[in-house]
């Protein structure tokens, strides 16, 4: 009966963004104003019952995954009654047809939320942008209903289920497809609402504010979805590296690079009334993003860790939303952009200036990592070859563009909004840019033998640390904005960022060996000695697991415990490290296969501050949702400000 | 500047710098997207030593061998006639076998056998690097190169 009710919220769900989007066009652009008045009052409540009764159909497909409804084929093909509940939960998005269902919830949800609560836009905008996202949410409403059912029946019903790939057996992977979902979704929103700017020509400061939050929680979610991903792919496939440059990384970097650029040009929008056209475009190549990331993970095209095999159809489904979606967008900004009024001027050396430049290099590395993820599906498509892009191309192209990026991300905060002397730059810059001088000196007198690169990347992590702060001096810190804090703090974690991947790059220390029980090899700081190697037992899976005692100098020993684990369904091996963190790096540990003459392989890592690389991207965050806070308490205190 | 100069000023170092970025695109994958290679591929266009590749195929029945080290182990990689020699230092994946795919990252040394540092095998059902899908049953990749 359940898998059945949801079906029926999810068909009752569908006929709602319907007449969601019906009554939006009606109430936007209906003949008469009684027309208009029905669409306006029936557009917001639709909205809102749409959101609910999605929200409803992804409730009863998580009940039914910790009910392990083996009746249902979703279940059965993904779950295992023998699952922790943690990973029964995780199960309903750790597949296609959940994952797609999650996407749909968010999105009905969001819609709901901007029908509440968005008030600063005018009536008319509003409408036409609950039309837009209701017109968003039918195509995936079609998409679920016709060729992804998650609600599917299996008869006779299964005696028991196949399991979750052991992989996504990880609380890191059971949280990360929501936080990056919630992110893509926010996108939609804003997206939905640059439609309805450009439908109404309301393309101004007002509309900035408003599409502002969305695009700060979407972006925040995106950089915590992608840090902890990161992280995740760190630990749980033990080859020590944080990122792979896989398409499927890539599927998600994407969108982040367009939504950061969004988030800048927004502010300057908001702030200054310049560069109305160009935000609306990048909401348009935001949203086209999340599309786009969207297609290559659940296309089927990709075949990776998260991207499960899928039939052509279901890709085809999605190109197609996406052409329909992207083209409609760009047509209509196509027309109407040439009506949009000309928003404020500014000088080239200027807060603006820099925003500017921030922007084009942002959408310069997007344009790249674009071009290094699809050429070699578009090399196939057109002429069979099969060829990959690998590190090597995205190193050479993102790299240098990045590195200009962080000057200029040193340099834009200490410039003032219109107009500016390149002399007061160079002035305010003076401190940042002695510190990065004596981090060169520092690094070649300590680390002679460093590489070109990681060596680059250090003096440049501290030139832009200590120019993230800057804006800061001179300030009455009690008083400075929340907005402002949240800005120094984000800054300060790419520079935390850069220093981590510097310092991996260049200092990790790596052992390989072979040792019987008792013996004791050197990496990094630490001494390792295998003591013993036992099999344990989990609650779905066995594995060998070694005990390491690791020393350094004279401190007390820790011990860790790598693992080989044996999983019975689906029948599969997975490598668990074991990590120990220090404050200034990580020891990792892996434990590989037995030799003939029963020595145990193993693979020790001493990472100094690689740790820094994560602690970065929640200082990102952490920047975020300060500005979020910030810019939400000013607004709500706006109003009252405006009647006094 | 008048509104309408700033616009175009805009306009077209919008349009500089993706062309730019075009460009840097196009030269780079010119001299690295050829990043996928079988073992046919390379006795029809050898590879420099040094220029890091990722090598494709079958591992070759009764070919790994492991060193005294316990840590170092040779195998062939073949695809149809065609072989290549490969040592790798490290913990193979889990499912790196005999007769089963691989794809191994790295470069050839000056004795011509190649030196990975990374090695990919089928993981499980679910996972097959993207370039080995459609290899391991007789049909031929068409890598070829992109430099001129």
């Amino acid at each position: 009966m359940i898998a059945e009710a949801g079906l029926a919220a999810l068909w009752l769900a569908a006929a709602l963004a319907l007449l969601q989007l019906v009554m939006g066009a009606t109430a936007f652009a209906g003949r008469g104003d009684a027309a208009r008045m029905v669409g306006g009052a029936v557009v917001g409540p639709a909205a809102v019952a749409q959101g609910l009764l999605t929200l409803l159909a992804f409730m009863l497909l998580v009940w039914l995954f910790t009910e392990s409804d083996m009746s249902v084929r979703l279940v059965a093909a993904n779950s295992h009654s023998a699952k922790p509940m943690l990973y029964k939960i995780a199960g309903t998005w750790g597949n296609h047809e959940g994952s797609m269902l999650l996407w749909v919830t968010i999105l009905g949800v969001a819609g709901a939320a901007v029908a509440l609560f968005e008030r600063r836009v005018s009536a008319r905008m509003r409408h036409a942008t609950l039309a837009a996202q209701a017109a968003i949410g039918l195509g995936f409403f079609a998409f679920l209903l016709f060729s992804s059912n998650p609600f599917e029946r299996l008869a006779p019903a299964a005696a028991e289920g196949q399991g979750l790939n052991p992989l996504l057996q990880d609380p890191g992977l059971a949280f990360h497809p929501p936080t990056l979902y919630l992110g893509y979704v926010g996108l939609s929103v804003a997206f939905s609402f640059a439609v309805g700017a450009l439908l109404t020509r309301e393309v101004d400061a007002g509309f900035a504010r408003a599409m502002r939050p969305w695009v700060l929680a979407a972006w925040i979610m995106l950089t915590l979805g992608i840090t902890a991903g990161s992280y995740w792919a760190y630990y749980e496939l033990g080859w020590g590296g944080w990122w792979f440059w896989d398409p499927v990384e890539n599927a998600s970097l994407m969108p982040w690079l367009a939504a950061t650029a969004l988030l800048h040009s927004v502010t300057v929008l908001a702030t200054r009334d310049a560069l109305r056209a160009w935000t609306v475009m990048l909401a348009v190549i935001a949203f086209s993003m999340s599309m786009v990331g969207t297609f290559l993970v659940r296309s089927g095209i990709l075949t990776s860790v998260h991207a499960f095999a899928v039939d052509p159809q279901r890709g085809s489904f999605i190109l197609a939303l996406l052409a329909l979606y992207i083209g409609g967008a760009l047509a209509l900004f196509g027309l109407r952009i040439a009506t949009v009024k000309e928003g404020a001027q500014f000088e080239p050396v200027s807060r603006e200036g820099a925003l500017v430049g921030n922007n084009l290099l942002l959408t310069a590395i997007l344009g790249v990592v674009f071009v290094g993820t699809l050429y070699p599906l578009a090399a196939e498509a057109l002429s069979g070859e099969k060829l990959s892009v690998g590190p090597p191309y995205f190193d050479a192209t993102a790299g240098p563009l990045a590195l200009l990026m962080f000057v200029l991300m040193a340099a834009g905060p200490l410039l003032r909004w219109r107009r500016d002397q390149a002399k007061a730059l160079i002035r305010r810059l003076a401190v940042p840019m002695l510190a990065g001088v004596a981090a060169l000196g520092a690094v070649l007198v300590f680390a002679p033998g460093i590489r070109i690169l990681p060596l680059l990347g250090l003096v440049t992590a501290i030139g832009v640390g200590a120019a993230s702060v800057a804006p800061l001096f001179g300030r009455n810190l009690r008083r400075t904005p929340l907005f402002i804090w949240g800005m120094v703090i984000a800054h300060l974690g790419v520079a935390v960022s850069l220093a981590g991947m510097a310092c991996d790059s260049a200092f990790t220390r790596e052992t390989l060996v072979a040792l019987n029980p008792g013996e004791a090899r050197m990496v990094g700081p630490y001494s390792v000695r295998l003591t013993a190697i036992d099999p344990v037992a989990g609650p779905n899976w066995t594995a060998l697991e070694a005990t390491l005692v690791a020393q350094r100098g004279t401190n007390a020993p820790i011990t860790l415990k790598p693992q080989a684990r044996s999983w019975p369904n689906p029948v599969t091996q997975t490598s668990e490290s074991a990590i120990a963190t220090a404050w200034d790096g990580q020891l990792y540990t892996v434990l590989g296969a037995q030799d003939e003459r029963g020595r145990w392989q193993l693979r020790l890592w001493w990472k100094p501050f690689v740790t820094l690389i994560w602690l970065g991207g929640g200082l990102i965050a952490l920047g975020g949702a300060l500005a979020l806070v910030g810019r939400v308490r000013r607004a709500a205190r706006q109003p009252v400000a405006a009647f006094a | 500047m008048k509104a309408k100069h700033q616009r175009l000023t805009l306009g077209v170092v919008a349009l500089a710098s993706l062309v730019g970025a075009g460009l840097l695109a196009a030269s780079a994958l010119r001299d690295q997207a050829a990043y996928f290679y079988s073992p046919a591929d390379l006795a029809r266009s050898p590879v420099d030593p040094g220029q890091r590749i990722r090598l494709g195929g079958m591992v070759a029945d009764k070919s790994i061998r492991r060193a005294a080290d316990g840590v170092t182990i040779d195998f062939v990689v073949a695809d149809g006639p065609s072989t290549t020699k490969v040592r790798f230092r490290g913990i193979p994946p889990d499912l790196f076998k005999e007769k089963s795919g691989v794809v191994a990252e790295g470069a050839f040394g000056p004795d011509g056998v190649f030196v990975a540092d990374t090695i990919l095998a089928k993981h499980d059902e679910r996972y097959m690097p993207p370039e080995l899908e459609r290899g391991g049953d007789g049909q031929r990749h068409k890598t070829g190169t992109l430099k001129p």
